[in-house]
């Protein structure tokens, strides 16, 4: 990290911790789940988004979060579509034989 | 056959109903076994025996939702009880979490734009690997992303299924993700072939 980039941070650091009304990465990371999830009130929901107005970093993250939500939603979303002949038989006579002794 | 009357010959104690209601949820119902076991036998053995625990309280399903709602829960419940009678697996994850330096700033590397759920292809090797990354979370990790996150359950029916506190299913969600981030950055705002 350049000498710049290092001041960059330690101003931009400085100015979320000293001006009011602003969070932290850190205090942002706490309320990540629930903006994500719609959970976070409006005052916390816009102070939240100050931020990642503001943090390149915050927002890239946010970004990589929501996006790894989605392919993991996304790699099983047609899981529970019906495979013709998928019903294995003798699964099935297992199940109903399972069910009889149960009775 | 319809719902109202399948259940009604299950509460007669028809075996063709039983049988109808075991082919038409059984595909569906090892799916969901599959995710969450990840062992074709031992789901296999699962969603028996959720078909006979169904059929046991079959007297306690009020018709609030449907059958298939009220089955999905309860093979969750059944692979989750299989679960807890083995030991959990670490899975090989870093679970270092998210970064900061000094000056309290977050540490993230610049990469390339991020993609929306839309424009997101799910290639079938993109699929795969994806998959192979839930397996590398510790099993905790993993078991609550695809209880959340996969079969979609809410925060309270998966508090209520794994037998802990809506607090602790939220943290352990957002630390799973978290921690599949890291696993999935190759992927991530990228558009594979």
């Amino acid at each position: 990290m350049t000498r710049r980039t290092t001041l960059a941070r330690r101003v931009k650091g400085a100015m979320m911790r000293l001006v009011p009304g602003m969070l932290t990465c850190g205090q942002l990371e706490d309320f990540l789940y629930a903006y994500v999830e719609g959970e976070l009130p409006r005052a916390a929901r816009m102070r939240f988004d100050l931020h990642i107005a503001l943090c390149r970093e915050c927002h890239d993250y946010l970004a990589r979060y929501r996006e790894t939500v989605a392919l993991s939603r996304r790699a099983f979303d047609d899981a529970d579509a019906p495979v013709p002949g998928s019903v294995p038989d003798d699964l099935v006579e297992a199940i109903v034989r399972a069910a009889r002794t149960e009775e | 056959m319809d719902e109202k009357d399948l259940i009604d010959g299950l509460r007669r104690g028809d075996e063709d109903a039983f049988r109808t209601l075991v082919t038409t949820h059984l595909p569906r119902l090892r799916a969901v076994a599959l995710r969450i076991v990840r062992d074709a036998h031992l789901a296999e053995d699962c969603v028996q025996e959720a078909f006979v625990r169904a059929l046991r309280s079959l007297d306690r399903f009020r018709g609030e939702s449907l059958l298939g709602t009220w089955l999905h829960r309860i093979v969750v419940n059944a692979c989750l009880d299989e679960l807890r009678r083995r030991p959990l697996t670490a899975g090989d994850a870093d679970l270092a979490g998210p970064a900061f330096d000094g000056t309290g700033c977050r540490v993230e590397p610049p990469g390339p734009p991020m993609r929306s759920p839309e424009e997101l292809v799910g290639t079938e090797r993109e699929r795969r690997q994806v998959h192979a990354a839930i397996d590398r979370l510790p099993e905790d990790y993993r078991t609550v992303l695809v209880l959340r996150d996969i079969e979609e359950l809410s925060t309270r029916e998966a508090a209520e299924s794994l037998g802990i506190s809506e607090g602790a299913v939220k943290v352990r969600l957002h630390r799973a993700r978290g921690a599949l981030k890291v696993l999935l950055e190759p992927l991530l705002g990228r558009s594979t072939p």
